[in-house]
């Protein structure tokens, strides 16, 4: 079965893994976070929370080293990672899902697949794959974006779950997708979690987050503007209700 | 003998296989430009004259370290793939950031730097380079005369740019090649050292026009011009093919030196331009050319 692929967490629970501290980033002359402290311990899953254009992806982006300039402390498993390249940054053993999903036109599923390098041992097998998402192997050799916006997220989860990034983010997994899809997605984060990989997954509304996330950070303007745990979730309900627009 | 249209096989046949050896040379050098234009979004203009300074460098190793034909076969693309490195790193690399255009602008200077040290070197008229001995004289083949060392150009640009294709198309690296030509951030996020593979992708490129370099110089003379003379032409097939298509280079390479050689047996004073005036058409009808992506 697929979680017992993954290899369990080898140290303590509740380490810190991911501290951001005093984060500031620009795209050329616009500056789209202001100051932004996070903090990710072993295990968790936090959902970042915000509306469009609140700095959620800015800051994805920026733990990836893909954003034009950004200031500040970025420490991941003890390396401060502010200064490395991409690359560098995603051998430490990070995975990201983006937005737009990424899957590649010139590329077939299998090659999208099999794409990213396997950057730490235990990653999941190809079989193991096959079983918690069963439409790519049907597909696996049409080209990438000829997929259903469906398949294309979990192709998108898929490679980079067979890398063994074991700290995986995961840009909005869920946009303007079916709620049938969404559920599926949602049931296989849901086992990686119990499977012990750590994650930050940025989501506009709280609906689909709400029941993985261990923690939320509000983020508004470039800011974090609230934090809370999953216990204080339904007492702050209004509160959240309000940042989010909805 | 029979007669096609009043023309005689000897002079058909002939000037296809001339067509094939020019066209020979158009695959080999814009296929190379293909990959570097889909990687590194540069137009290299520097394509040319490196392919001369390809057979330069074959000539040199004749010359002055008696290694011949094979031996340069092997060195030469190597030696031209390292400028080619040394221009990225510390030329093209800086440039990036900057609109295309500038790219473009340096590899031009450059290009216009190399043949004129060469020219001050060594003139325009050329240098002549023989024939290596094994691939002396020819065959008739009943419909035409073929000389063994132009068979052996056809088949080795065939060889060499199937290899390329299927290394492009088919094969993991070539996998990871496609996918940074979409998408080089998101690739560079995967872990993949992206701007090394920039590198290596110039390198490859270049090392090809090399290659070509040294293919051309016992056919043509070895020449400080013969690269400028030649890719005016291999831009062109570059566009009609489609700008970053491998396929489409390699394909148009092929059958537009057919097609002028077949002008020069029909309609000799089209020869020229034949292929400008079915870049021209190819543009108007389909501006991402007949094997490109429109973008």
């Amino acid at each position: 079965m697929a979680e017992a692929a993954v290899k369990p967490q080898s140290s303590a629970a509740g380490a810190t893994r991911l501290k951001i501290e005093g984060l500031n980033a620009y795209y050329g002359e616009s500056h789209v976070l202001h100051g932004v402290d996070i903090e990710v311990k072993r295990g968790e899953v936090v959902a970042l929370l915000g509306r469009n254009g609140a700095g959620k992806t800015s800051t994805l982006r920026s733990v990836m080293g893909l954003v034009g300039r950004r200031t500040g402390s970025i420490v991941f498993d003890g390396v401060e990672t502010a200064k490395l390249a991409p690359h560098r940054i995603a051998r430490l053993g990070i995975g990201y899902v983006p937005e737009e999903r990424g899957i590649f036109a010139s590329l077939n599923v299998h090659e999208n697949l099999m794409l990213p390098p396997v950057i730490k041992p235990g990653g999941m097998s190809v079989p193991d794959i096959f079983t918690l998402f069963p439409n790519l192997k049907e597909r696996l050799y049409s080209p990438g974006t000829k997929l259903s916006g469906g398949e294309q997220q979990m192709l998108a989860i898929a490679r980079i779950l067979r890398s063994g990034a074991d700290f995986i983010l995961l840009d909005e997994p869920t946009e303007g997708l079916a709620p049938v899809i969404v559920q599926q997605i949602g049931a296989a984060v849901r086992r990686l979690k119990e499977s012990g990989l750590t994650m930050i997954v940025v989501e506009q509304s709280i609906h689909f987050v709400s029941t993985i996330a261990d923690r939320f950070y509000v983020m508004e303007d470039g800011h974090v503007v609230d934090a809370m745990t999953a216990a204080e979730l339904a007492a702050n309900r209004d509160r959240l209700v309000t940042y989010l627009g909805v | 003998m029979f007669e096609l249209l009043g023309i005689p096989p000897q002079a058909l046949f002939g000037q296809l296989l001339l067509g094939l050896i020019n066209g020979s040379f158009y695959a080999l050098l814009s296929l190379g430009l293909a990959v570097i234009f889909g990687m590194l979004n540069v137009i290299n203009f520097a394509h040319g004259a490196l392919y001369m300074v390809g057979a330069f460098v074959a000539w040199y190793l004749l010359q002055y370290a008696g290694i011949g034909y094979w031996g340069a076969l092997i060195i030469t693309p190597v030696v031209v793939g390292i400028l080619g490195l040394v221009i990225e790193k510390t030329m093209l690399r800086h440039l990036y950031k900057l609109d295309h255009l500038y790219g473009l602008l340096l590899t031009f200077g450059l290009a216009l730097i190399l043949e004129g040290g060469f020219k001050y070197q060594y003139g325009v008229s050329g240098q002549s380079y023989p024939v290596p001995a094994a691939l002396n004289g020819g065959t008739n083949l009943g419909f035409m005369f073929l000389p063994f060392y132009r068979g052996w150009v056809v088949a080795l640009s065939i060889v060499v740019c199937v290899a390329t294709w299927y290394a492009i198309e088919k094969t993991r690296l070539g996998s990871y090649l496609r996918a940074a030509t979409e998408n080089p951030k998101l690739v560079q996020a995967f872990g993949i050292n992206v701007p090394v593979m920039i590198t290596m992708t110039y390198g490859t490129g270049v090392a090809l026009a090399g290659l070509a370099g040294v293919m051309a110089a016992p056919i043509y003379s070895v020449n400080p011009l013969m690269g400028s003379n030649l890719i005016i032409v291999v831009f062109a097939v570059v566009v009609i093919g489609g700008m970053g298509s491998i396929f489409g280079a390699v394909a148009s390479g092929y059958l537009l030196g057919l097609m002028e050689g077949l002008t020069k047996v029909f309609l000799p004073e089209a020869s020229n331009i034949v292929v400008f005036l079915i870049m021209v058409v190819v543009l108007l009808l389909r501006p991402a050319g007949l094997f490109g992506r429109e973008r």
